[in-house]
C-alpha cells in the first residue's frame, strides 16, 4: 500500500484542486497561483536534468517555454477561432477539447527540435562555453519572435481565451487546471523514471567524469541529445501550458528574466534533486505572490535570500538528494521503490 | 588472426611526436607490460587505443576490426576496456551505480522504452542488477554496494575501477598504472588480484606500470618505451638486463 501512497496523493491533490476550481471555491487568482506553481515544476525539473543531473550549465530556458508557447498557441488560434490572422475557424471550437494535449505534445516537439540548436554545440564545449550559447539561444528565439509582425511582433499574441472558450462550451470544468497538472505530474513520472534508468545515469556520468563516460561505453554524444531535447520538450510544454492559462502571450515574457527564474528555482531545490525541484518551485511561486505587496521591492528581497542560501546552503535545500534521504521515516510512508541509489 | 594488433602507430600533438612507429601483437591470453619514463608516451598509446584521440598514422585492430575511426564507446562494444592512472570513477555515484553505467554499450533498449517501461526495459535492467551484484560479489565489494564511490578508499576505488571495467566483459584490458598511490601490503594484493582475474574472467591484459615489483613479477613480456620510441621487447630478465633501457631510466653512465 505505501508503494501508491504518493500517487494517491498526488491524485488527492489533483481531484482537490479541480473539485475546489470547478465549485468556485478558489478565487481565480488562487487558480491562477496553483496553475503557475505546476507550470514552475515543469520548468525547474526540466532544467535540473540538464544544470544537476548534466551538470551543463544551461541558462537559457526561456528560449525552448517561448517556442512551445508560441506553436501551441498559434495552432490552437488558426484551428480553433476565426479572427484576422488566420481567418476562420479551421475546425469546430468545441474540437480544442480533445485535440489540445496533442497540440501542446507537438508544441513540446517542436521546443524539443530546438534544444538541438544547444545540443549539437554541447558536444564540443561545455561549462561557461556552452552557458554563453544556451544564452544566445534565448536571445535569439526572443527577437526573432520579437520581428515576425504577422504574429503580433513585439507586441504580443493572444486569442487563446476564445480557445477555452470553446472547450468550456464541451463542459464547463477547470480545464487549464486540469492539463497543467497532467502534464506537470507526468514531467514528474517522466523524469524520475529517466533518470532512474541505466539509459538515463549516463546523463549522470557525464557530469561526474564525461571522459570517463565515453571510455566506459556511454554514447556520451546520444546521451546529451536525449537529454537536452527532453528538457527544452518539458520547458516548451510548460510554455504552451503558460500561454492558455494567460490567453495572452509575448516575447518579453520569454527573456533572461524568466530563465533566471528558473534557475534559481534549479539552485534553490538543489542540483541533481527531483523532490527539491518539485518543492523549489512550490516554495519559489508562492513566495513570489506573498511578496507582491513589497512590488519592485520583491526583486531586492528574493535575490537577497537567493545570496544567504548560496552562503549557508549551497547545494540547496536538497542537493543531490531526495526527500526520501533526508527523512528516511517518508520511505516508510512512500516507500520508493528504489533503495538509495547514490546521485539519486 | 591476431586477437589485437598494431603496426606503425604514429600520434603528433601539434608538432610534438608523442608516439613513434609502434607495433605489439597480441595472441590472446597474454599479459604484458608497457614501462617507460615520465612523459614516454605510454598513457597516449592506451588513449589511441580507446578512441580518445584518432591515430596520426598506423592502424590498430581488434580482431581483424580496424580501432583507429572509432568513437571510445564504440571500441568499448568491440570488447576493450580500461582503468586509469588516476582512478576515474564516478564519485557522486553509488559503487553499485557505477557498475551498473558501464553497462550502457550494449543496452538493447531505448529512451521510450525508459518512459514507458516496456517489458523490453524490465528484462534488460532485471538482467543489469543481476550481473552487477555479481561482479560486486565476486570482487568483494558487495558489503560497498550502496556506498558513494568518493566515500570508498584509495585501494577499493581502484577495485570497483577493476569491477567497472570487468562487466564490459573485455577481450582485451589495459590497466593504466593500477598499482599508483598504493602502500607495499595493497601493492602485493594488487598483483595477487590480478592474477586471479585473468584467470577467472580468462583476461589477456596489457599493463602499464611504473612499479618494477609488480611488472617484473607479473608480465611476461615487457615493451619499454622513451619519448614515444620502443627502446626494448622481451621478457623481464632481459630487459632488466638491457643497457639501453637502464640509460633511459637511470641516465648513462660517465667514464
Amino acid at each position: 500500500m505505501s508503494k501508491y501512497s504518493l500517487t494517491l496523493l498526488a491524485f488527492l491533490f489533483f481531484v482537490l484542486a479541480v473539485g475546489l476550481s470547478w465549485a468556485g471555491t478558489l478565487s481565480p487568482y488562487l487558480q491562477l497561483v496553483l496553475m503557475f506553481v505546476g507550470v514552475n515544476i515543469m520548468m525547474s525539473s526540466s532544467l535540473n536534468l540538464v544544470n544537476g543531473y548534466m551538470g551543463e550549465f544551461s541558462c537559457g530556458h526561456a528560449g525552448f517555454m517561448a517556442v512551445g508557447a508560441y506553436t501551441t498557441s498559434l495552432l490552437t488560434v488558426w484551428f480553433f477561432t476565426s479572427g484576422s490572422v488566420f481567418g476562420p475557424n479551421l475546425l469546430p471550437p468545441a474540437w480544442a477539447a480533445a485535440l489540445f494535449p496533442f497540440i501542446l505534445l507537438f508544441g513540446g516537439l517542436i521546443a524539443a527540435l530546438a534544444g538541438l540548436l544547444v545540443a549539437f554545440p554541447s558536444f564540443r564545449t561545455r561549462g561557461d562555453y556552452l552557458a554563453i550559447i544556451t544564452l544566445a539561444v534565448n536571445f535569439i528565439v526572443k527577437s526573432a519572435i520579437e520581428n515576425i509582425q504577422p504574429i503580433g511582433g513585439a507586441r504580443g499574441f493572444m486569442g487563446m481565451g476564445r480557445v477555452i472558450n470553446g472547450m468550456k462550451e464541451v463542459a464547463d470544468i477547470p480545464w487549464m487546471m486540469i492539463w497543467t497538472w497532467v502534464f506537470a505530474f507526468l514531467t514528474i513520472l517522466l523524469i524520475k523514471r529517466f533518470v532512474s534508468s541505466t539509459y538515463g545515469k549516463g546523463i549522470i556520468a557525464i557530469r561526474d567524469d564525461e571522459i570517463a563516460a565515453e571510455i566506459m561505453g556511454v554514447n556520451t554524444r546520444r546521451a546529451k541529445m536525449v537529454a537536452f531535447m527532453l528538457s527544452s520538450g518539458v520547458a516548451g510544454l510548460a510554455g504552451g501550458l503558460f500561454a492558455h492559462i494567460l490567453g495572452y502571450i509575448n516575447p518579453g515574457s520569454f527573456g533572461i528574466m524568466k530563465s533566471t527564474e528558473a534557475l534559481v528555482m534549479v539552485y534553490l531545490g538543489g542540483m541533481g534533486s527531483l523532490s527539491g525541484s518539485v518543492l523549489s518551485a512550490i516554495v519559489f511561486t508562492l513566495l513570489l505572490e506573498v511578496l507582491r505587496p513589497l512590488q519592485l521591492y520583491k526583486w531586492v528581497v528574493v535575490p537577497l535570500i537567493l545570496i544567504l542560501l548560496m552562503l549557508f546552503r549551497t547545494e540547496g535545500l536538497l542537493g543531490h538528494r531526495e526527500l526520501t534521504d533526508v527523512f528516511p521515516r517518508l520511505k516508510r510512508i512512500f516507500g520508493s521503490k528504489e533503495e538509495v541509489h547514490g546521485a539519486l | 588472426m591476431a586477437l589485437f594488433e598494431i603496426r606503425g602507430l604514429t600520434h603528433f600533438f601539434g608538432g610534438l611526436k608523442a608516439v613513434s612507429n609502434f607495433n605489439v601483437t597480441f595472441e590472446g591470453g597474454e599479459l604484458m607490460g608497457l614501462i617507460g619514463p615520465n612523459g614516454a608516451g605510454k598513457t597516449t598509446i592506451f588513449n589511441l587505443v580507446c578512441g580518445v584521440y584518432h591515430p596520426s598514422h598506423g592502424d590498430l585492430r581488434i580482431e581483424g576490426r580496424s580501432l583507429s575511426r572509432l568513437f571510445p564507446h564504440q571500441v568499448t562494444a568491440l570488447g576493450i576496456a580500461r582503468t586509469f592512472q588516476n582512478i576515474r570513477l564516478w564519485p557522486e555515484m553509488s559503487v553499485l551505480d557505477n557498475v551498473r553505467v558501464a553497462h550502457n554499450y550494449k543496452l538493447s533498449y531505448g529512451f521510450l522504452d525508459t518512459i514507458f517501461q516496456t517489458s523490453r526495459y524490465r528484462r534488460e535492467e532485471k538482467g543489469i542488477d543481476r550481473r552487477s551484484e555479481e561482479v560486486l560479489e565476486i570482487m568483494g565489494l558487495r558489503d560497498h554496494a550502496r556506498e558513494l564511490a568518493k566515500n570508498l578508499p584509495y585501494g577499493l576505488q581502484r577495485k570497483v575501477e577493476i569491477a567497472r571495467a570487468l562487466v564490459i566483459r573485455p577481450k582485451l584490458l589495459l590497466l593504466d598504472e593500477p598499482s599508483a598511490g598504493m602502500n607495499l601490503g595493497e601493492k602485493e594484493a594488487l598483483i595477487g588480484l590480478i592474477r586471479w582475474i585473468r584467470k577467472e574472467f580468462n583476461l589477456t591484459l596489457w599493463l602499464i606500470e611504473h612499479e618494477m615489483r609488480v611488472v617484473m613479477n607479473l608480465c611476461e613480456k615487457i615493451q619499454v618505451l622513451d619519448f614515444g620510441e620502443m627502446i626494448a621487447d622481451g621478457r623481464p630478465d632481459e630487459i632488466q638486463s638491457n643497457p639501453r633501457v637502464v640509460e633511459a631510466y637511470l641516465g648513462k653512465e660517465i667514464d
